[in-house]
């Protein structure tokens, strides 16, 4: 039961924000560049969370923050589930050779710091919202492949996958049928802590400078351009701080209660 | 044509260091013939059975030959293999919980094959899958639940379905009765014995427990430390044991037998205790 209400408060959480990321598209109560607006202005009827030094809305910054973070943290679950899921495939099914040329490569990638790494990237790339996804996706990759594989290789070795190959089931059919059902509950719940961490990669980056560029307003970017001014206007910091507590909470919310809801077998123990 | 011909089949590590797993065992399957493949663990029974299929995991390979309805399996390319699997041979092994998927509906697993091998579908297909459990005396129901729903005995049953539901010439059954309690496994190798003969099927029957063995199967082969040490028909095999191992296998069943007979008779009130 206890387990319940941390799904439904996950679920609360992640869907505020994305509703927020959603409306943000449409309508916000400015437009994004608006500086017509008094410079670090406090809560009140005009701006409802005040404005920042160049006098733009803080609520509209942040709107535009959280399709950011929405956007980076999908987009790099995206691409590491692919790009890890598939490797990680491989490893499996690969003889000991490529096995273990795949795991020790695996092991440099994870060992790699993530925000090094997304420094290389955007190094070369310059940076972007891509960059960004690019980036934290990859580091992601060599997770999911890693486990991946772990989990591959174990339902390989069951007794149903030699009964399958014996009646003839072939090798894709066996993946499909066997091998992803059997390993999507205990990744679909890494995969959503991986979105978590994406999001908090993401302002990291920002937060370095190396995010989406302006206008862009990422959370990590409102935090920094409010450090200077935290005591004189602090909800220009806290409310970006909150905001990405909130998104990381709900998705880590989300990922427990997603397990027990994926998992038949643990269905019954509720 | 014997439906299996096995000769000279060996069991070697790829890189070839130490003695072969199995060494240079041969033996044969008429359609409709049953043997027992008995041997203590370790003895290269397990593995005799995966070479007869081409399933030797990586890492081990055989050498030798080994005739499968036909088909040289030694060697052979996985995609001839899959023609032959499925028709000529089905296995059921000996823990029910790691022979099922865990996340599939037993009703799924059993229509599988049917599906993949009979072609059918839609209602055919359904009616298909209740023949396969009534024919294991399992209730229709039991389709719709998940392995960990049902007992060991009736996951054996359904793992059963499974594997006959292609129709297989051999099954083989590769200690299928050793994870479940006694009177299940009475009832197993009851259900076993009346399939196989119901369907004329060919029967590799592979146990550590000699007195298994002789409820479905006449011809045994022992095997011991990868070597077949005595082949025969049962009796013989107990009268005139031959070699050190197969004396041993069978004093050993002996002191149980006697030691049975000598516990006073259990009446039914009792045993319920």
């Amino acid at each position: 039961m206890r387990r319940r209400a941390f799904l439904v408060t996950g679920i609360v959480l992640v869907a505020v924000v994305l509703a927020v990321a959603l409306l943000s598209l449409f309508w916000t109560p400015f437009p994004a560049a608006d500086t017509t607006g008094g410079r670090l202005e406090g809560p009140g009827a005009h701006h409802l969370l005040g404005t920042d030094k160049l006098g733009r809305d803080l609520l509209t910054r942040l709107m535009i923050g959280a399709r950011i973070a929405v956007a980076v943290g999908a987009g790099a679950v995206a691409l590491g589930a692919l790009l890890g899921g598939a490797a990680g495939l491989l490893a499996a099914f690969a003889n000991r050779w490529l096995d273990d040329s795949l795991a020790a490569l695996l092991d440099i990638l994870i060992a790699f710091p993530t925000l090094l790494l997304a420094m290389l990237v955007v190094a070369a790339r310059g940076a972007s919202l891509a960059s960004a996804i690019v980036a934290i996706g990859l580091a992601m990759s060599a997770i999911v492949a890693r486990l991946t594989r772990v989990l591959a290789k174990r339902v390989l070795a069951m007794d149903y996958v030699t009964a399958a190959r014996t009646s003839g089931v072939s090798w894709p059919r066996i993946v499909w049928a066997h091998v992803l059902p059997n390993i999507w509950p205990t990744l679909a719940v890494n995969l959503a802590l991986q979105f978590g961490l994406a999001v908090l990669a993401e302002a990291s980056l920002s937060y370095l400078g190396l995010g989406p560029p302006p206008p862009n307003a990422s959370w990590g970017r409102l935090l920094q351009e409010a450090q200077s001014t935290v005591l004189t206007a602090p909800v220009g910091a806290i409310a970006p701080g909150v905001l990405l507590v909130v998104l990381v909470v709900g998705v880590n919310l989300l990922a427990d209660g997603l397990r027990d809801v994926a998992d038949p077998t643990r269905r019954r123990h509720r | 044509m014997s439906l299996l011909s096995v000769s000279d089949l060996s069991i070697l590590l790829k890189s070839g260091e130490g003695q072969p797993i199995v060494d240079r065992i041969s033996f044969a399957l008429e359609p409709g013939q049953r043997l027992g493949l008995i041997g203590e663990s370790g003895s290269g029974k397990s593995l005799t059975t995966l070479a007869v299929t081409g399933l030797l995991p990586p890492g081990l390979r055989a050498t030798g030959s080994v005739l499968l309805d036909g088909t040289q399996v030694i060697g052979a390319r996985d995609r001839t293999l899959d023609r032959v699997r499925g028709h000529a041979a089905a296995v059921v092994f000996q823990e029910p919980s790691t022979a099922l998927d865990p996340l599939m509906r037993l009703g799924k697993q059993i229509a599988e094959p049917l599906r993949r091998h009979r072609g059918l579908r839609g209602a055919a297909l359904r009616s298909a899958v209740a023949a396969a459990l009534d024919e294991v005396a399992l209730p229709t129901r039991v389709a719709g639940a998940y392995p960990h729903e049902v007992s060991g005995g009736q996951r054996q049953r359904a793992a059963i379905a499974m594997a006959l539901a292609c129709r297989p010439k051999l099954l083989i059954a590769d200690e299928p009765t050793t994870a479940l309690d006694v009177t299940v496994q009475a009832e197993v190798l009851a259900l076993l014995d009346r399939l196989a003969a119901a369907h004329d099927m060919a029967l590799l029957f592979v146990s550590h427990d000699l007195a298994v063995i002789g409820k479905v199967t006449d011809e045994v082969l022992v095997l011991s430390q990868g070597r077949a040490v005595r082949t025969g028909p049962l009796a013989e095999v107990l009268s005139n044991p031959g070699d050190d191992y197969t004396r041993s296998l069978v004093a050993s069943a002996r002191r149980l037998d006697a030691a049975l007979d000598l516990t006073p008779e259990v009446s039914d009130d009792s045993r319920g205790a």
